[in-house]
């Protein structure tokens, strides 16, 4: 099929100008002013919107294999079509683990079956992600893996991690660490300060991420490997990798929407949609976090996109599990809530992530003729709220339910083909 | 409208006392020779205990009985639920018998909130986690008024609070209640055992505030926060928190003592309560059951305004 | 409005009336029970219990044996028949201090209308011990009875409809 979008804001890493984009054969064959559309032309007028390259997210969970009431990798993928993605890593804390090929294999496979955008997985630091032995990182990287975490937990032990950078630094790979110092959040159910004094809850306080950023900052000096860190969450952690990347060292960072969008009084409700590990943390930490992304200190916006059946998010509190759906609405909050222009909001969710996630030839190119069709187009000023019960994902836990957000996809081309049209996905 | 007692701030300084005159009704009832009314006749008040308390659980028992209400009990054990659809179906199943109260205890903080959303009964929380545990806050406030005789608020009251108030659901309501009602409230605490955040004033020191305080609240410990690291060993914790025999020799004979039960006998409390000249530990006990008769009759006692009309008195 | 209202109530008896009709209701008690020995006057709360102690004073001024008619008080709120149905305020709290077994227990209202705060006292009454004899007087009966309940002594019986409020107090009864 061969489409013509037409009259769209055009923006990519060059800036931004007003233009047609032709897509033939899953690439872009042409990019103009006034292309005319030929006869077996789609023509998507995209007057008033703005046509980027397709996101990538960093970090989404599809719970395939081994959780699949919640989310598969198609119905992950459906969602991830929608917000405009048309790359997503799934990480690895799936049953079983993906820590060899096998997995990683399967992942990737129901990911092309679904045919809806790449499908990337991660594997894991250690194997089980038990944090006692290295996961084969050589097999796991010839098997095409990029990015390795034992996300959901931190590598506690600082030997083995320390070997993990020194592995891992000659393969072309990168260790992407889940902050937090275990010890200092047992039992913990929401951010440690105030809220949680008065609430009764268990405190997950910031130095537990801090501690683990600041040392895998140090073991990438000591070890010159590769670091990516995860969901960071608070004020402390935003100023330790804004230091390291002033001593250049190679480190890279995210942040969630959540994490600039949703503070830890949410909590007050009790309705466990709103834990999430690392947790909702305080004002302060959401604008630091937000002045990260301004600065480049935080190179990349990801989901964690952590899709739960509801029965489990009617637990106690302390007994729910942490996560909440981001998928559908990552790049709704981002424009309501980030005061950034918008070519550096899409940089945070295309091609800094797609650098990192090592598939910059595919995901994340400038809108130039002869550049792989991986294409978003959105409205930027469309504000809308969500409706759990039309949300693609398998679970409803979305803490955006009666939150404007501002900004909402229209079309998803992957791969050439238009996955997402009007905001509908098509397969 | 369903009403519910989930917390002291939730009630307000208008219903904390609203429910405080109410208890001086119930009080006059239980010192009769037959301590009953039909005041809730035809009403069901379901105890829902997802954590052990038996003396709660009597309590609240009681005091339903008293007027008159039905009572059911479900005590579930924790470990028996650790499936989410056992929670909500519990109250769904329970509430479709026709219940009008659930009073619930629940070992997590915040779930009596939970369960309010899946039923139209009252709930009242008995008890939430380390968060909440109004009732007890109520017959506290009620003791102090009965005791000091004073109706019109606590003005000027100094109270100390003492010892494992982080995991304390007593403490935190206890102290919201005091706070609400005028009273100036110190933590007395190692800094383990305080919320990471507070607004009372706080210190590590008994000795230093003894000599200034109206009302000593003795927390209990817990014996597994020793395991936590959280006080070196019970002998300290009893040598720097611990009401000992010479702490108690220094109290004024106004000062009331108070326990919310049940006392660690030389832990937290090293003398015999009962040759403190202001313990009132017992009588905290005897107004539990006049409170939660005021808290239940406030619940299912009053209708609406709007179904006034035709009423008539006389 | 309040104006408006002033102008509509309407003063049916004075301070004097009220006083004359509490000493008239005084004999009548020590007549009918042969003196005032075993006589407890319960006034329900809350308007019943300035009319049952003026009433005991008025008693221990005629009768000899009067001195020391006991004296007490009962709220009825948790007695009532409309409980869950509209807000209900307990008033003061019951004081009935002695024993009433074996009692002539007088209660004593201000005003007796339907008759349901009495069917409701009777049933509090009886919650503390077994009158021998329960009688009923009230200053001021202004019918809609709604229960079978007949006062024994009336200061006044006041024909009104039902939406008028009757107000009663030492200094007089008002409609309004």
């Amino acid at each position: 099929m061969n489409l013509l979008i037409s009259n769209g804001r055009l923006v990519d890493q060059d800036g931004e100008r007003r233009g047609d984009v032709r897509v033939v054969d899953g690439e872009i064959a042409e990019v103009g002013e006034a292309l005319t559309a030929d006869a077996d032309d789609r023509v998507l007028d995209a007057t008033g919107f703005v046509v980027t390259p397709g996101f990538v997210d960093l970090h989404v969970h599809l719970r395939e294999p081994g959780r699949e009431e919640a989310e598969t990798i198609e119905t992950g993928s459906r969602a991830a079509a929608l917000g405009g993605f048309t790359a997503v890593v799934a990480m690895p804390n799936t049953d079983p683990t993906q820590d060899c090929v096998e997995v990683i294999d399967f992942v990737r496979e129901q990911g092309r079956r679904a045919g809806l955008c790449d499908v990337l997985p991660s594997g894991s630091i250690t194997v089980g992600r038990a944090g006692e032995q290295l996961a084969p990182f050589g097999e796991l990287a010839a098997a095409g893996v990029r990015i390795f975490t034992d996300d959901g937990t931190g590598v506690q032990d600082p030997l083995l991690m320390r070997r993990a950078y020194e592995y891992a630094s000659d393969l072309g790979i990168v260790m992407a660490q889940h902050c937090e110092v275990a010890r200092l959040t047992d039992g913990a159910v929401m951010h440690e300060g105030a809220c949680c004094s008065h609430l009764g809850l268990p405190g997950w306080p910031s130095i537990a991420e801090e501690l683990m950023v600041h040392r895998d900052i140090e073991l990438v000096r000591l070890t010159g490997g590769r670091a990516h860190l995860l969901h960071l969450s608070t004020a402390g952690s935003v100023d330790l990798v804004r230091r390291a990347k002033a001593d250049g060292l190679d480190v890279t960072a995210e942040a969630t929407p959540h994490h600039v969008s949703l503070s830890d009084e949410r909590l007050e409700s009790y309705d466990a949609v709103y834990k999430v590990n690392p947790p909702l943390r305080t004002a302060a930490d959401i604008e630091a976090v937000r002045a990260g992304l301004a600065d480049g200190t935080i190179d990349a916006l990801a989901t964690d996109h952590a899709p739960h059946v509801p029965e489990s998010k009617e637990l106690p509190l302390d007994h729910a599990p942490p996560g909440m759906l981001g998928l559908e609405t990552a790049l709704g909050v981002a424009i309501a809530h980030l005061d950034m222009d918008l070519v550096d909001i899409v940089g945070a969710l295309s091609w800094k992530p797609a650098a990192i996630a090592g598939v910059a030839d595919r995901h994340g190119r400038p809108l130039q003729a002869g550049e792989p069709a991986n294409l978003c187009v959105f409205d930027p000023t469309e504000g809308w709220e969500v409706t759990p019960a039309r949300l693609a994902s398998k679970s409803r836990n979305t803490p955006y339910v009666g939150v404007g957000l501002t900004g909402r996809v229209q079309h998803t081309i992957y791969d050439g083909e238009l996955v997402v049209l009007d905001g509908e996905a098509q397969r | 409208m369903t009403r519910s007692l989930l917390s002291i701030s939730e009630l307000g300084v208008a219903g904390v006392g609203r429910i405080l005159d109410l208890a001086d009704h119930m009080a006059e009832v239980n010192r009769r020779p037959n301590p009953k009314v039909p005041a809730l006749r035809g009403k069901t008040v379901c105890n829902l205990f997802f954590e052990d308390s038996t003396r709660t659980r009597l309590s609240f028992e009681t005091a339903a009985k008293r007027l008159s209400a039905d009572t059911m009990t479900f005590a579930v054990s924790q470990s028996s639920l650790n499936k989410g659809e056992s929670l909500r179906d519990t109250i769904e199943t329970i509430g479709a018998m026709g219940v009008d109260a659930f009073v619930i205890r629940h070992g997590s903080s915040g779930a009596p909130w939970q369960l309010g959303q899946w039923t139209t009964a009252s709930v009242v929380n008995a008890g939430d986690g380390w968060h909440a545990h109004p009732t007890q806050a109520l017959l506290d406030m009620y003791t102090v008024r009965v005791a000091l005789n004073r109706r019109e608020g606590f003005d000027g009251l100094r109270v100390a609070i003492v010892g494992d108030v982080k995991h304390s659901r007593v403490a935190r309501s206890t102290s919201a209640a005091f706070r609400l009602l005028g009273a100036d409230v110190t933590l007395v605490a190692p800094r383990t055992l305080l919320p990471p955040v507070h607004d009372e004033h706080s210190t590590s020191d008994l000795d230093d505030v003894l000599d200034d305080v109206d009302v000593v609240y003795l927390l209990r410990l817990q014996r597994e926060r020793m395991s936590e690291a959280l006080v070196p060993t019970l002998r300290e914790y009893t040598n720097r928190f611990g009401l000992t025999p010479a702490r108690a020799a220094r109290l004024g004979k106004h000062v009331l003592v108070m326990h919310p039960g049940p006392m660690n006998r030389g832990v937290e409390i090293a003398v015999d309560p009962a040759e403190l000249p202001g313990n009132v530990i017992t009588q905290q006990v005897t107004n539990g059951i006049s409170v939660r008769m005021a808290v239940l009759f406030d619940l299912l006692g009053s209708g609406s305004e709007s179904s006034l009309a035709g009423g008539a008195d006389g | 409005m309040a104006a408006e209202q002033q102008s509509r109530a309407k003063q049916v008896l004075g301070p004097d009336d009220v006083r004359r009709a509490i000493t008239r209701i005084a004999h009548e008690i020590t007549e009918r029970n042969r003196g005032a020995s075993g006589v407890a006057l319960v006034g329900i709360q809350t308007g019943g219990v300035w009319v049952a102690e003026a009433l005991a004073g008025e008693i221990e001024r005629i009768d000899d044996a009067g001195a020391g008619v006991r004296v007490g008080s009962v709220d009825a709120s948790l007695y009532r028949d409309d409980i869950g149905l509209r807000p209900v305020s307990p008033g003061a709290v019951s004081e009935l201090t002695f024993t009433i077994d074996g009692a002539t227990v007088v209660l004593v209202d201000d005003v007796l209308y339907t008759g349901r705060t009495v069917r409701a006292a009777l049933d509090a009454v009886g919650d503390y011990g077994r009158p021998r004899l329960v009688q009923l007087a009230v200053l001021v009966d202004r019918g809609h009875r709604e229960l079978p309940i007949r006062p024994d002594y009336v200061g006044k019986n006041l024909p009104t409809s039902s939406e008028e409020i009757v107000t009663v107090t030492s200094d007089g009864v008002v409609i309004s």
